[in-house]
């Protein structure tokens, strides 16, 4: 298996990890967003949806401990990188003009940590029923079932918390326009005929993510979508 | 000096087969006994390298360059010649042999050349083998074009950059040979000395241009593939480090010194802009293929853009002159008529030493987009430098020195008149004779290094069985010490005067006097410039820094110095060759109509010049040319 | 007429590698520079005026001066080969500067790349990645007929493209990373395209690119500044196929 170590060790092995995990953290984002855009479908329908969700058991888990095993690689393998390129250069330049390279390429490492902090706080509100919103988090519903729908309604109407998700969708936004790119380039996915549309893949699925992501809070906050409590 | 060029027996065609049974042959478990050294990496010296290695040779190889594969070859543009017929238009062997001694003006050595058109068709399969990406038709067969002074489709290319991906193709192969250990690759490394022992090359001398430090290396035999002198000129196509110190240092040894005179004006390069001038830039002779030439039939045109110029009082004069050659005449005419126009006062350009090169009538017969596909990365190249578009306005081109055909005198193995010291390609002086045909030097680097010193060096070992000596012995140590001497002395001097300023006087007093056309006159005023300006050289040179480190100023001062001997060499040369023929025009000899004349009763011969100790004129030797299958014959292109 | 101009030029100054290096001004060195001048040539003139006043000269890597040797290596402004698309350093012309211009010119930067004095720097990183596979192992005398392997036209343009590239470093020096993943990328598919190249392809594959990471070179995150950089417009989709490549070589053969 030496060979299978060197391939994971190498530069380029680094960078499939980077992909492979990436394009496992993008199905999730992606399943997510899809899962909690039945808020618009109304109260009834998320919270099934959260308990068919939860009545999964063990194959919930199983995804979960994937998510987490993803989550992990992708950081360490982005914080291998990002040490072995910084040792690479160790003299920068006086002057660094930036010709093709994007803000999104370059905020790659920030993003990141960005993410992260998100994350904890995300799943500190929204699953494990911590912060200072936890009161939202042990909501009923007539069939006592969580309260899913009333939580998110909840929490979006604090405009603190409404706008710190805000922009983590941004810069979830930017991290995904140059990840999904870079996921094919890395992978080596690529065609003269479909280079086009790989290039536009990454901003493109970025947008759609920010906007579907973002419409939840913005239809709270203009009081399009309301709590039934 | 006893010049024996050891041709083989037997009819033209047989003589290299018989040569190669000929050869005493080394036993592959004795090879890994002999060490070779190789100093250059370019074309014949990378392949000759890598070739060696393969046979279980074990070489050091020299370059003063930071990698082997930027060695000067690189930057041939046009192609390779091979007579591989592949077109169906009826070239061959002999037919490649024959335009060659012809294109060389008779001052070449047949059976050389003949070897040299035998060999061609392997070093296409060879650099195929290698990877080197050749054009190709659509079908997936070789593609071939038409070059300067061939009147078949001979030559192979890629793209415009031949000379860099053959020399990929050769640094390939040495690049496997390093990572197999056989060859070991000296980066910044500059040969100052060749050392020799009883008559016989025994090593070199170096200096790492990084540390600064002196070093020996010993070995059985030495390999040069030094290249041409063409920076004797200052001003040449050559790369700015390419010297003849290597080749100097090898004639002060015993090595005869063949034809220095015989330079190659490349007639499309793109004209001088000032003095701070560094270096000229060919453009691919390719471009004759589709460009015409011409300059303003009256001289109060000249100063006028090439379009307010009508089509009546335009002057295509190579066209005139030469109706079935037109643009493609070989170089020395197309160079020497350019001169001629300028000499006549319609010159082009801002310092009327110019003339145009036209692609209209391309443009309009073929197409942008087709012009655009053969020449597009010239055309580029040529924006860039001049800031002129050619689609829209024509080129401006002069010639420029390019290719030096003289060289060390080599016998048909390739060895100098010193034992065990061979020297390959541009730096011999063998193939090309006083002229070289487009897309021949390639040819010639590649022959050398893959195909003919892998027999001719075995032959050397398994006869001579040479000696290799420690590197303590006298003759490395002394060899050692006047290196240092010398450089201890050029730092020492803390004249005035940089060592460029030195160099672009000689260049002057060479382009001048011994350029693309010599008289007596000024060969002989031109002999004693030199002198004057080499004493005060040594007196008022200025090499800011020490020996002791990278010192860029020392590297230059070291060359220069020997360029200052060497150019009189070339003066000295181009005044006894009373003749014209090839790249040496001497004014004395022309037709009416200004074409070469050569005297064939009297010149038909190689000039080898020995040393003869500081101080002394050297002594000249000569190597007859004999013909018996290229009838001579007065070069026509009319 | 011709037009002149004098420039503010902030030169890196560095004796040796041990030394650690400091910018330069130099402004009377730098005055009537004409336009007609190659960047280079206007280095000439300045080196030879501080000769001239008994400074030492800068010290700086050129050979060709064609741009095909891939010798010359400067930043220019934070680019490297300065600010031409497709161009080396010594085929820029100074009509691209104006009267009063302040320039810095730096090194490439890159730990696989020690600076040895001044401006030029050891690029033998490279070389070592290409000695390690970069090759077809095939020995002199033993070639078919060139016309016996039909390449088509398309192959052979591709691996021409990747071919075209002369070393020199730009990708490395321009990669925030200082990554030279397009460099060997380059390589690799100039020989893995060819079908000569074929027999090879896994172990030159993995053995270009272990001796790519060993030398120290960064990663590729995908900032296209190699792209932008490279004088003979070598594009980075052949990165993605090392990537593809070397997950093959790896994983699929045996």
């Amino acid at each position: 298996m030496s060979w299978f170590g060197n391939y994971i060790k190498s530069s380029i092995g680094a960078k499939h990890l980077m992909a492979i995990t990436g394009l496992m953290l993008l199905g999730f984002v992606l399943a997510h967003m899809l899962g909690n855009l039945q808020i618009f479908m109304g109260q009834a329908a998320i919270n099934a949806y959260a308990v068919k969700l939860q009545s999964l058991g063990v194959l919930l888990w199983i995804m979960r401990g994937g998510l987490v095993l993803a989550v992990l690689v992708h950081i360490y393998s982005a914080m291998r990188l990002v040490s072995m390129n910084s040792a690479a250069r160790p003299v920068k330049y006086k002057m660094a003009f930036k010709d093709k390279s994007s803000f999104a390429s370059r905020t790659m490492k920030w993003g990141g940590i960005i993410l992260i902090l998100f994350l904890i706080f995300h799943l500190v509100q929204l699953t494990l029923g911590g912060g200072p919103l936890k009161a939202n988090f042990n909501l009923l519903d007539e069939y006592g079932r969580h309260d899913v729908y009333n939580m998110t309604v909840l929490g979006f109407q604090n405009v603190a918390v409404a706008a710190s998700y805000l922009v983590a969708m941004l810069v979830l936004c930017f991290h995904l326009s140059h990840g999904v790119t870079s996921l094919f380039q890395s992978l080596g996915i690529n065609h003269p005929k479909y280079n086009g549309m790989i290039k536009m893949a990454g901003p493109s699925i970025a947008t759609l993510v920010l906007i579907g992501n973002c419409s939840m809070p913005i239809a709270v906050l203009a009081g399009w979508v309301k709590a039934t409590v | 000096m006893i010049l024996d060029a050891r041709i083989p027996e037997g009819p033209i065609e047989k003589k290299w087969e018989n040569a190669k049974f000929g050869y005493k042959l080394v036993n592959p478990a004795n090879k890994r006994k002999f060490d070779i050294i190789v100093v250059g990496s370019g074309l014949a010296g990378g392949a000759a390298a890598a070739t060696l290695a393969e046979l279980g040779y074990n070489v050091a190889c020299f370059c003063y360059q930071d990698s082997p594969r930027r060695a000067h070859s690189i930057a041939a543009q046009g192609g390779i010649n091979a007579a591989k017929n592949y077109q169906g238009d009826g070239d061959s062997v002999y037919r490649l042999f024959y335009d060659t001694v012809k294109g060389g003006d008779y001052r070449s050595r047949e059976a050389n050349v003949y070897r040299l058109a035998q060999v061609s068709r392997n070093i296409i399969d060879q650099a195929t083998a290698m990877g080197v990406p050749f054009a190709r038709e659509y079908g997936g067969t070789l593609a071939n074009r038409s070059f300067g002074g061939a009147q078949v489709s001979r030559t192979f290319y890629a793209r415009g950059q031949t000379g860099q991906q053959l020399l990929l193709g050769a640094y390939a192969g040495l690049s496997r040979q390093i990572n197999s250990g056989k060859v070991t690759m000296f980066t910044r490394h500059e040969m100052l000395e060749m050392v020799t022992h009883e008559g016989r090359a025994v090593g070199i001398v170096t200096r790492d241009m990084v540390s600064g430090k002196i070093e020996s290396h010993a070995g059985h035999s030495v390999l040069m593939a030094t290249g041409g002198y063409g920076n004797t000129f200052y001003l040449s196509t050559n790369a700015m480090g390419c010297n003849v110190t290597a080749a100097y240092r090898a004639y002060k040894k015993g090595a005869g010194f063949a034809n220095p005179c015989y330079t190659q004006i490349h007639p499309t390069c793109i004209p001088v802009s000032g003095d701070y001038q560094s270096k000229l830039t060919l453009m691919s002779e390719s471009l004759r293929n589709d460009g015409r030439i011409w300059v303003p039939k009256n001289k109060e045109d000249c100063k006028k853009k090439p379009e307010q110029i009508a089509e009546e009082d335009r002057d295509y004069y190579l066209e005139r002159k030469y109706p079935a050659f037109g643009n493609l005449v070989p170089r020395d005419v197309a160079s020497r008529n350019a001169k001629l126009m300028c000499d006549e006062g319609r010159g082009v350009g801002a310092t009327g030493f110019g003339v145009y090169l036209d692609f209209a009538d391309a443009i309009g017969r073929l197409g942008k987009n087709l012009v655009e596909e053969r020449y597009g990365n010239l055309f580029e190249m040529y924006e860039r430098i001049t800031g002129d578009d050619p689609y829209t306005t024509p080129m401006k081109i002069y010639p420029a020195v390019h290719y030096t055909m003289g060289g060390l005198w080599v016998d048909y193995n390739l060895q100098s008149t010193v034992d065990g010291l061979f020297v390959l390609g541009e730096a011999n002086f063998s193939d090309h004779g006083a002229n070289r045909l487009g897309a021949s030097a390639l040819m010639q680097g590649l022959a050398d290094g893959y195909f003919v010193i892998p027999y001719t060096l075995g032959n050397y070992l398994g006869s001579e069985k040479p000696e290799k000596l420690s590197t303590d012995h006298a003759v490395f140590k002394d060899a050692e010490k006047s290196c240092k001497d010398r450089i201890e002395k050029l730092v020492s001097i803390d004249g005035k005067r940089t060592v460029d300023s030195f160099h672009k006087e000689l260049g002057l007093i060479m382009w001048e006097h011994c350029g693309m056309a010599r008289n007596e006159s000024g060969l002989k005023k031109a002999l004693e410039l030199i002198p004057a300006l080499r004493e005060e050289f040594w007196k008022d040179v200025k090499v800011p820094g020490s020996g002791a480190n990278l010192n860029q100023s020392l590297e230059k001062a070291g060359r220069v110095a020997d360029f200052l001997e060497f150019g009189e060499i070339m003066c000295r040369d181009a005044l006894t060759r009373d003749e014209s023929c090839g790249g040496h025009f001497r004014e004395e000899h022309q037709t009416e109509e200004g074409e070469a004349l050569r005297v064939d009763e009297r010149f038909s011969h190689a000039a080898v010049w020995e040393y003869k100790g500081e101080g002394n004129e050297p002594t000249r030797h000569e190597e007859p040319m004999t013909f018996e299958h290229v009838k001579f014959s007065s070069r026509s292109y009319k | 007429m011709s037009r002149t101009m004098n420039l503010t030029l902030n030169v890196w100054r560095q004796k040796d590698s041990k030394d650690s290096g400091e910018f330069e001004k130099y402004t009377e060195e730098c005055k009537d520079i004409s336009e007609h001048m190659s960047f280079l040539e206007m280095l000439d003139v300045v080196n030879e005026r501080l000769i001239e006043k008994g400074k030492l000269p800068i010290a700086f890597d050129s050979d060709c001066r064609e741009g095909i040797c891939g010798t010359c290596s400067m930043v220019i402004n934070g680019r490297p080969h300065g600010p031409w698309k497709k161009t080396t350093a010594c085929q820029l012309h100074m009509r691209e500067y104006k009267d009063g211009d302040v320039l810095y010119i730096e090194p490439w930067r890159a730990k696989s790349f020690p600076v040895l004095q001044d401006l030029m720097v050891d690029r033998e990183a490279l070389d070592s990645i290409v000695q390690a596979g970069g090759y077809i192992s095939t020995n002199c005398g033993s070639a078919p007929d060139a016309n016996s392997i039909q390449i088509g036209k398309e192959i052979s343009d591709a691996a021409m493209d990747a071919a075209a590239c002369i070393g020199c470093g730009a990708c490395v020096a321009a990669c925030p990373n200082s990554s030279a993943m397009l460099f060997t990328a380059a390589k690799l598919s100039h020989m893995n395209t060819l079908p000569q190249g074929k027999p090879e392809v896994a172990k030159r594959t993995i053995a270009m690119v272990e001796a790519m990471d060993k030398a120290g070179f960064g990663n590729c995150s995908n900032h296209l500044e190699c792209e932008a950089a490279c004088p003979k417009d070598i594009k980075a989709t052949v990165i993605a196929e090392m990537n593809r490549g070397y997950a093959k070589a790896s994983l699929l053969k045996r």
